[in-house]
C-alpha cells in the first residue's frame, strides 16, 4: 500500500492508489492507504504540487468540479503561474488525505477565492526553481528565463535545465505562510494578467472524453470485494413515527441480510441491489402519523408564509425616506411575488459507498464538500477525524445537494453496522420527494414615481421559508441523523435575500424576514442550498417590478434602468456600476433591442411575441439578459425562442467552458421559470418522478442562445484584473427576463413561478387577452 | 435465480440472476459496465439506455430475460477498434457534458435517432430527444452535436459510396 508521501518519494505516479497514470485526471481510487489520514500540511508546497522527473506535474487542489470545468481551469491558472505548458500537468481534486482542505465546492467561489491560493503556490513552486537553477548554473536569478519547464540561462540558452530535472522525485521542502488556507503564500509576486498564456484560452476539459466513452470511474461506480447494496425505507408521511417492523415480511427475499433502524431511519441490506430494492419495497413497517399537519398544501403555502410570525426578521435597510417619498408620488404601485419550492432533482439520486476495512472508514463519494462529508461523518460515528477519509469522485449535477450528503452519512452507518463495505442509494421517489429544496418566496413591493416617471421610492419586503437551512454537512443536520432524532440547539436561521441591483433609488426600504414551516426536523421540506438558493426568487420580484414600474412610467425597459444606473456618480471597489452598465449596453447590442415601452401593442393570430430584459450581480459578477418569447394564447405555452446573455466575471480563464456554463445555467433558469416547483399535500411531498416534478426537455431548447463576455472594468487592462465566479449569477435573472417578455408580447404580468401552460393560459383567459 | 445468456458488445456472458431483474442493474453490477446509469427506473429519464436492434432501450424497466440473446449494444462499444463514435467525437468537440451523468442516455438516443434518419430537422431532433432528461440542461449544446455527428456520418457515407463506385468502374 502506497500513501501519498511515499508516492512523492518515488516520484513516480506509476505507484498503487492511483488509477490513472500520466497526465489528465488522476483520481485516487482503490488501493486503500492503512490510514490514518491526518490533513495535509497546507503550508508545505508539497502539499499542493509535485514535479516528476518527466518535467510533468500535478496540482493538488481541495475543491470539486460539479461539470463547469474548474480542474480544467485551476490547471490553467497554476500552469501559467508556474510557467508550464497546460498539456504537462493534471489536476487532482477533492480527495481528504490527498489534498489540503479547501472546503471542497459551494457559491461559486473556486476561482474568485481559492483561486489566488493556487496561482500563489504554483508562482512560489516556479520561483525555488528558478533559485535550485541559479545555483546549478552559478548566475543570478535575473539572468534565467523560463519557457514551458525549461530553464535557461539569458546569454547562453545552450546551458538549459528542466523543472524536472532540478526537482523531479524530490520534495520542495518548502515552507509557506498564511494564517488560513485561503491566506497560504509564499514569497513570490504574482504575475500580472497579461503575461498569462494558457489564462483566456479554452483547452477542452479533460474530463470530457472518459465521461462520453465510459471509461471514467463515478462515485455510483465504486465497487470493492465483499460490498453489499443497501435501500432506505422513508416515512410515508412527514413527520410519521416508527411503531413496528414485521421482519419476517422479507426473511424469503433471496440474499436478504439485515433490517437496520435506529429511531424513524430504517434500511435493509441484501447482497444484491435489486434484492435491496425489492426487500425495501417488501418490508412491512408500521408508522404512525404526527398528530399535527406537519405543513399546508402547495396550493396554500403563501397564504400560510405571509400570515406566519416570521421566525427571524433582519433590521429594514433603509435609505432616504421611503414612506415619506411613496405618500408624494404621483403613481404607487403595489404587487405580490411568489416563487414555490423548487427541488434540486438532481439526474442521479444520492448515492455512496462506504469501505470500514482496517478500522478506518474510507467513503467514496460525489459530495462537492467532501471534507465536510469526513468531519460530519467522523462526529456523528464518533470515530477520530483521522480514521475517516473520502475519496471524491464524479457524480450527477450536485450544485448544493451533497452539501446535506445524506447518502455519504447512510453508506458510513451501515458500513459500521455490517462491518462491511456497504453501498446504498435513493430511489427516484425518494430523491424528488426528500431532497433538499431551494426556499420558496413570497415577496411584496412597493413603488413610488414622479410626475415625470422617475423612480423615487422601492419597497421590498421579502419572506422566504427558509428556516432549519441545510448544507454543510454537520453531524446533526443530515436527514438520517434528523429521522435518529439527533437536534441542534439552534437550527440554521436561514435568509431571505434582498435583489441585487446598483439602481440609484433615492429612498427604499429592504425588510427580510425568515418563516418556519410547522415541522422542522425530519421534513421533506428541508431547504439547503440549490444552485443560487435564492438568487432567482428575489431577482424575479425585483426585476419584474422594476419592468412594471417602467411601463407605468411608459418608459422603455432598458432607458428606465439605464437612467436608475447611470444616475449616481460613484460606484463600489469591484465597479460593478460600470460593469452594469457594460453589460447591459452589450445585451442591448446583441439583440438589437427596439427602443419601445412595453407592452407590444396585440397582434393577431394564436402566438404572441415579446422581449424582456433583466439584470443582476451575484458577488462581483454581473450579468444582463434579454429573452424573446412567444406566448401560444390558445396553449398557454411559453417557448422562449432566444436568450442573450452579456456577463461579466472579471478574468476569463477559459472561455469556451465559460459559455458552455453559462448556456447551461440559463437553460436551468429557464427550468426553473417555466416548470419546477414542488407538490405537496398536508401529509408528504407528492412530486415523486418526473411526471410530476417536470423539468425543461429538449422540445423547450431555445433556438439560439447569445453569450457576450464582457470586461466592463474602467482600467480592462489592469494586470490584476480579478477572476470571479461564473458557477450561478447567469440564471438569477432569467425568470424575471421571461416574465417581463411574456409582458412584452401578451399584457399580462406573471407574478407567480413557474410559468406553466395552465397558469399561463388562466392568466391571459382572465385578462382576455 | 436462473442461467441467463446475453451478448453485450460482441462478447457473450452467462450471468446467475432473478429472471425478473432488470437489465440495467445486471449490465452494471455483473458485467462492470458503467455507461448505462441509474437515474429513475421507471422509463421516465434515459439515463440507462442500451441499444438493442437498433433500439434505444431503457435497461431500468427491461426485465433481463426478455434481452437473452438479443445483441446489446452499450456505450462502452460504440467506439470501433478504439476510434470513437462519431457521436462521441462530436460531443468532445462540442464539449457538450456538464457533469455527465445523463450523456449516456442522450448519446446512446442520438445514435437510435441518427441510425433511423441520419438527416434530421432541428424539430425532429427536439422531438426525439424530448424524453432524455439532463438536469445540467447541457440540451443546446448536445442539439448541435448531433447536427455535427450527422454531418460527419453522411460525408463519411457519401466519401465511402464514392469509393465503391470507382472501385466498380475500375
Ligand atoms: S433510469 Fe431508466 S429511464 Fe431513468
Ligand atoms: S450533464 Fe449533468 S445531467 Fe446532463
Amino acid at each position: 500500500m502506497t500513501t501519498r508521501r511515499d508516492f512523492i518519494k518515488t516520484s513516480g505516479f506509476l505507484v498503487v492508489g492511483f488509477s490513472v497514470a500520466g497526465v489528465g485526471n488522476e483520481i485516487p481510487l482503490l488501493a486503500q492507504g492503512p490510514g490514518p489520514y491526518p490533513d495535509l500540511d497546507f503550508r508545505q508546497l508539497d502539499s499542493w504540487i509535485v514535479i516528476r522527473q518527466d518535467n510533468t506535474a500535478t496540482f493538488f487542489v481541495g475543491k470539486t468540479d460539479l461539470g463547469q470545468g474548474t480542474g480544467t481551469a485551476f490547471r490553467q491558472i497554476m500552469a501559467d503561474e508556474l510557467d508550464m505548458p497546460y498539456d504537462s500537468t493534471s489536476c487532482v481534486m477533492g480527495t481528504t488525505d490527498v489534498t489540503v482542505d479547501q472546503g471542497g465546492s459551494g457559491g461559486s467561489d473556486a476561482l474568485q477565492t481559492d483561486g489566488y491560493p493556487m496561482r500563489r503556490v504554483a508562482a512560489e513552486a516556479r520561483r525555488v526553481l528558478l533559485e535550485l537553477a541559479a545555483a546549478r548554473f552559478g548566475v543570478p536569478v535575473g539572468q534565467l528565463v523560463v519557457t514551458d519547464g525549461v530553464v535557461s540561462v539569458a546569454a547562453d540558452p545552450s546551458k538549459k535545465v528542466t523543472y524536472g530535472e532540478l526537482i523531479g522525485g524530490k520534495r520542495f521542502n518548502v515552507t509557506l505562510t498564511g494564517n488560513n488556507i485561503n491566506a497560504t503564500t509564499g514569497t513570490a509576486p504574482l504575475k500580472d494578467v497579461q503575461q498569462f498564456k494558457v489564462v483566456g484560452t479554452s483547452p477542452q476539459r479533460y474530463d470530457i472524453p472518459p465521461k462520453v466513452d465510459g471509461s471514467l470511474k463515478w462515485a455510483v461506480d465504486a465497487k470493492v470485494p465483499g460490498m453489499v447494496h443497501a435501500r432506505n425505507v422513508k416515512p410515508p408521511f412527514a413527520g410519521a413515527k416508527l411503531v413496528s417492523i414485521d421482519e419476517s415480511s422479507v426473511k424469503g427475499v433471496p440474499g436478504f441480510l439485515k433490517v437496520v433502524s435506529r429511531g424513524n431511519y430504517v434500511a435493509v441490506v441484501c447482497e444484491r441491489e435489486e434484492q435491496a430494492i425489492q426487500a425495501a419495497r417488501q418490508l412491512k413497517v408500521n408508522w404512525q402519523k404526527p398528530a399535527t399537519a406537519p405543513f399546508p398544501t402547495s396550493e396554500n403555502l403563501f397564504n400560510f408564509m405571509r400570515s406566519a410570525t416570521p421566525t427571524f426578521s433582519a433590521m429594514p435597510t433603509v435609505v432616504g425616506n421611503p414612506d415619506g417619498a411613496l405618500k408624494g408620488a404621483a403613481k404607487v404601485l403595489e404587487a405580490t411575488y411568489e416563487i414555490p419550492f423548487q427541488g434540486h432533482t438532481a439526474i442521479g439520486p444520492a448515492h455512496a459507498m462506504a469501505d470500514p476495512s482496517n478500522d478506518q472508514l474510507t467513503i467514496y463519494s460525489n459530495d462537492m464538500k467532501s471534507y465536510g462529508l469526513r468531519d460530519g461523518v467522523a462526529e456523528f460515528l464518533k470515530m477520530p477525524r483521522d480514521r475517516v477519509r473520502v475519496v471524491w469522485m464524479e457524480g450527477p449535477q450536485a450544485y448544493g445537494r451533497t452539501a446535506a450528503d445524506d447518502a455519504g452519512f447512510e453508506a458510513a452507518f451501515l458500513a459500521k453496522e455490517l462491518g462491511r463495505p456497504v453501498r446504498v442509494q435513493w430511489m427516484r421517489n425518494e430523491e424528488t420527494a426528500w431532497d433538499t429544496k431551494g426556499p420558496a418566496f413570497a415577496v411584496r413591493v412597493r413603488g413610488g414615481l414622479d410626475a415625470q416617471g422617475n423612480l423615487v421610492a422601492f419597497e421590498y419586503d421579502a419572506r422566504s421559508a427558509d428556516f432549519n437551512h441545510l448544507g454543510y454537512n454537520e453531524h446533526d443536520t443530515v436527514l438520517i441523523s434528523q429521522l435518529m432524532g439527533n437536534r441542534r440547539e439552534m437550527p440554521a436561521r436561514g435568509s431571505a435575500a434582498a435583489p441585487s441591483e446598483m439602481y440609484a433609488i433615492p429612498n427604499r426600504r429592504m425588510a427580510l424576514h425568515v418563516v418556519s414551516l410547522p415541522l422542522v426536523w425530519e421534513t421533506p421540506l428541508r431547504t439547503g442550498n440549490l444552485r443560487d438558493p435564492n438568487g432567482p426568487q428575489a431577482t424575479f420580484a425585483s426585476e419584474s417590478f422594476i419592468d412594471e414600474l417602467a411601463a407605468a412610467a411608459n418608459a422603455d425597459p432598458v432607458e428606465f434602468r439605464m437612467k436608475l444606473l447611470q444616475a449616481a456618480p460613484d460606484d463600489d471597489s469591484g465597479f460593478k456600476r460600470a460593469r452594469s452598465i457594460a453589460c447591459i449596453k452589450a445585451a442591448v447590442e446583441a439583440f438589437k433591442w427596439d427602443t419601445r415601452p412595453s407592452p407590444k401593442r396585440a397582434a393577431n393570430g394564436d402566438v404572441l411575441t415579446g422581449r424582456g430584459i433583466a439584470y443582476t450581480y451575484r458577488s462581483q459578477t454581473v450579468v444582463a439578459q434579454i429573452a424573446e418569447v412567444e406566448v401560444n394564447r390558445r396553449t398557454g405555452r411559453v417557448w422562449v425562442k432566444r436568450l442573450v446573455c452579456a456577463h461579466d466575471c472579471g478574468l476569463i480563464i477559459n472561455p469556451e467552458g465559460l459559455r458552455r456554463t453559462i448556456e447551461a445555467g440559463l437553460l436551468y433558469g429557464l427550468s426553473r421559470a417555466l416548470h419546477e416547483e414542488v407538490s405537496f399535500d398536508t401529509e408528504k411531498v407528492t412530486s415523486v418522478d418526473w411526471v410530476s416534478s417536470p423539468t425543461l426537455t429538449h422540445a423547450d431548447c431555445p433556438e439560439s442562445i447569445e453569450v457576450v463576455l464582457v470586461n466592463g472594468d474602467p482600467n480592462p487592462k489592469r494586470s490584476d484584473l480579478p477572476h470571479y465566479g461564473a458557477g450561478e449569477t447567469m440564471l438569477k435573472p432569467t425568470l424575471a427576463a421571461i416574465g417581463n417578455a411574456v409582458f412584452d408580447a401578451t399584457g399580462v404580468r406573471l407574478r407567480r413561478v413557474p410559468f406553466r401552460n395552465a397558469r399561463v393560459l388562466a392568466a391571459l383567459k382572465a385578462a382576455q387577452v | 435465480m436462473a442461467n441467463i445468456s446475453l451478448r453485450v458488445n460482441g462478447k457473450s456472458h452467462t450471468v446467475d440472476v432473478d429472471p425478473a431483474t432488470p437489465l440495467l442493474y445486471v449490465l452494471r453490477n455483473d458485467l462492470d459496465l458503467q455507461g448505462p446509469r441509474f437515474g429513475c427506473g421507471l422509463g421516465q429519464c434515459g439515463a440507462c439506455t442500451v441499444i438493442i436492434k437498433g433500439e434505444a432501450v431503457r435497461s431500468c424497466i427491461r426485465p433481463v430475460s426478455t434481452v437473452q440473446g438479443a445483441e446489446i449494444t452499450t456505450l462502452e462499444g460504440l467506439a470501433v477498434n478504439g476510434k470513437l463514435h462519431p457521436l462521441q467525437q462530436a460531443w468532445i468537440d462540442e464539449q457538450v457534458p456538464a457533469c455527465g451523468f445523463c450523456q449516456n442516455g442522450q448519446i446512446m438516443t442520438a445514435k437510435a435517432l441518427l441510425d433511423k434518419n441520419p438527416t434530421p430537422t432541428d424539430a425532429q431532433i427536439r422531438q426525439g430527444m424530448a424524453s432524455t432528461l439532463c438536469r445540467c440542461m447541457t440540451y443546446y449544446r448536445i442539439q448541435s452535436a448531433i447536427k455535427l455527428a450527422a454531418k460527419t456520418i453522411t460525408s463519411a457515407r457519401n466519401e465511402d459510396s464514392e469509393q465503391k463506385g470507382s472501385e466498380v468502374i475500375a
